[in-house]
């Protein structure tokens, strides 16, 4: 097969950042802070270079929509193994308000523009956490949706894949294009060479505005606040089990 | 922000004075083998503090029994039916066009399910047919269009006002209670939708992980482990001690991960998100990961060998031991008078 596919890369701040919320209660602190590419989003990009691997796809697009910073989000991608980068410039207050349903919109008209016949993101962003995107960019595009995948194998234009449900795992089969999430469990990303760092350097990267693909980026919401969890108070150590069970009783749960 | 086929869609006389005044909820019901998924009675609890009428759309191959349970539930006028074969394995490419349907059938300002597997699945897809911003795993309502959420694995919390004219909600179900049962209340009418066929999708199958111990989401108390168990094997201390205080049993990534038990115990920012009574943290270091889904815990206790371990600053007992000999410890003093 000689399938093309499209993969999204969002840049975060790194997972093991303790985030810091403004005084002002606009957002989180993000300049200064450590940013990576989201976790899931490297098993995608994983994915779908395995699928190159095993010849089943020819191309890999990655696609990154934020502030500037995110080309380097893409040279991480392209060092993994995508052919080629899109990044849609967004940044400031625009960026802000951005939501799942822009980006699947840019996914969506990018997806008919360079002939895509799989389209993969993580199933969430550790940031916003919304787990939205991919079931919208299929819904836009009228495909089939398979999301948290743990395993994907390909035949005769379908995916079979294993999905992450409540109880356990579920099967479905998806015809092509499909547009696909990653879970945790569905790879192992690889780490980037050195010779693959420096060859990423040389694949090209698309720069377009969301103008470009015809997409409003206008707010569909309005942040009111963003504030700080309330502090659990950290309780005491006990000195051994009898102590625990005690406290337990007192509580009413032994 | 409502648009003229959505006016049009709206019952009764004055439409442009109940445009602004109306709200109504429409609940997705979740089930599974002619069982009701309790996340739909907290989403009816969540629908009411959107004001306004709850109506609630039950689809699926076999719909008789779950009608029948919903319709005891407090604070819904109306059940929606719908049974078709052609929603076998209740994937959401035949789903969602039916509530996007049913939406503009009824004018419904709201369209709510809980945040599960299935919630999460479904209602995004619904909202792009709509062109509207979903608002997920939402924790608290203040008014009909400004909702709260947590972002960043729980480390913030998110109040927005949402601009659309639907808004496509999922509900943290920890957050909000279950709608009490009563008499029968709600009367049911079979949709007028018609449900496709998805040409491009299949169910093929289910594993579900079998256990007689209570469900992980809805358990009052929870006894989890992580990669200080060393072993799948170990694990059955925790099953001991959980079976002993009628507890459910969870995980962390690291577990998961490690292969000691099946994905779906995994607690945290991407397994579940629990608020039991008391949860009990066994091996594990308490990454920000694993707080997100256990950090609203009545009562959180933590057996760690390791004294720096964060989870002891959430934890309100803690108790610095080896897990080997302190659980089968706890395991037989617990209960004892």
């Amino acid at each position: 097969m000689s399938l093309r596919i499209l993969v999204g890369v969002k840049r975060v701040i790194d997972y093991a950042v303790k985030i810091r919320v403004k005084p002002d209660k606009s957002g989180v602190i993000t300049e200064g802070v450590k940013h990576s590419m989201n976790p899931f989003d490297e098993i995608a990009i994983e994915e779908a270079v395995r699928m190159k691997e095993k010849k089943i796809a020819k191309e890999i697009v990655a696609f990154s929509c934020g502030p500037a910073q995110c080309q380097e989000t893409l040279r991480t991608a392209l060092a993994m193994g995508a052919d080629r980068g899109i990044h849609v410039e967004v940044a400031g207050p625009q960026y802000e308000t951005l939501q799942p349903l822009h980006i699947s919109k840019m996914l969506a008209k990018l997806a008919k523009d360079e002939q895509i016949d799989i389209i993969i993101v993580g199933k969430q962003a550790i940031d916003d956490d919304c787990n939205q995107t991919a079931q919208m960019t299929a819904a836009l595009l009228d495909w089939p949706q398979a999301t948290s995948a743990s395993k994907i194998e390909a035949k005769d234009g379908s995916l079979q894949v294993v999905r992450e449900i409540d109880g356990g795992l579920e099967t479905i089969k998806v015809k092509l294009p499909t547009v696909v999430s990653a879970d945790l469990r569905l790879n192992e990303p690889r780490y980037a060479t050195l010779p693959n760092i420096m060859k990423a350097k040389k694949k090209p990267i698309k720069k377009l505005t969301p103008k470009d693909l015809g997409v409003d980026v206008s707010p569909r919401i309005q942040i009111v606040t963003v504030e700080e969890p309330p502090v659990r108070l950290a309780g005491a150590k006990v000195e051994n089990v009898d102590m625990v069970v005690e406290k337990l009783k007192a509580l009413g749960h032994a | 922000m409502f648009s003229i086929s959505q006016l049009r869609n709206l019952q009764g006389k004055n439409v442009f004075i109940l445009a602004h005044r109306f709200q109504s909820t429409l609940v997705l019901a979740e089930h599974n083998n002619g069982k009701l998924n309790p996340v739909t009675l907290s989403a009816i609890t969540a629908a009411q503090k959107v004001g306004g009428t709850v109506s609630c759309l039950v689809a699926g191959t076999k719909c008789g029994s779950i009608v029948e349970q919903l319709s005891k539930a407090t604070g819904i006028t109306k059940i929606l039916v719908a049974e078709n074969a052609n929603l076998h394995g209740l994937l959401p490419e035949p789903l969602a066009p039916l509530i996007v349907a049913t939406q503009q059938q009824f004018g419904f300002t709201h369209i709510l399910a809980g945040a599960s597997a299935f919630g999460k699945t479904v209602l995004p897809r619904v909202a792009a047919l709509l062109d509207v911003s979903p608002i997920s795993d939402v924790t608290a309502i203040t008014n009909s269009d400004t909702f709260v959420r947590t972002i960043y694995a729980g480390n913030a919390v998110l109040t927005l006002k949402s601009n659309d004219g639907v808004k496509v909600i999922t509900i943290r179900p920890t957050s909000f209670p279950a709608a009490p049962m009563g008499d029968v209340i709600a009367s049911s009418e079979a949709s007028t939708q018609t449900v496709n066929s998805s040409p491009n999708s299949e169910f093929i199958g289910q594993e579900l992980t079998k256990s007689d111990r209570p469900e992980l989401s809805s358990a009052k108390v929870v006894v989890s482990g992580g990669r200080g168990l060393k072993s799948g094997e170990n694990f059955e201390l925790l099953y001991k001690l959980a079976d002993k205080m009628g507890a459910a049993v969870g995980a962390s990534r690291a577990a998961v991960d490690a292969g000691f038990v099946s994905n779906d115990l995994q607690v945290g920012q991407t397994g579940k998100i629990l608020a039991p009574e008391l949860y009990i943290a066994v091996g594990i270091s308490g990454a920000i990961q694993h707080l997100a889904g256990m950090k609203d815990s009545k009562t959180i206790v933590a057996i760690n060998k390791d004294p720096e371990a964060p989870i002891f600053q959430v934890a309100d007992i803690g108790l610095v031991a080896d897990l080997f000999a302190a659980v089968p410890e706890l395991t037989e003093k617990i209960g004892k008078k």
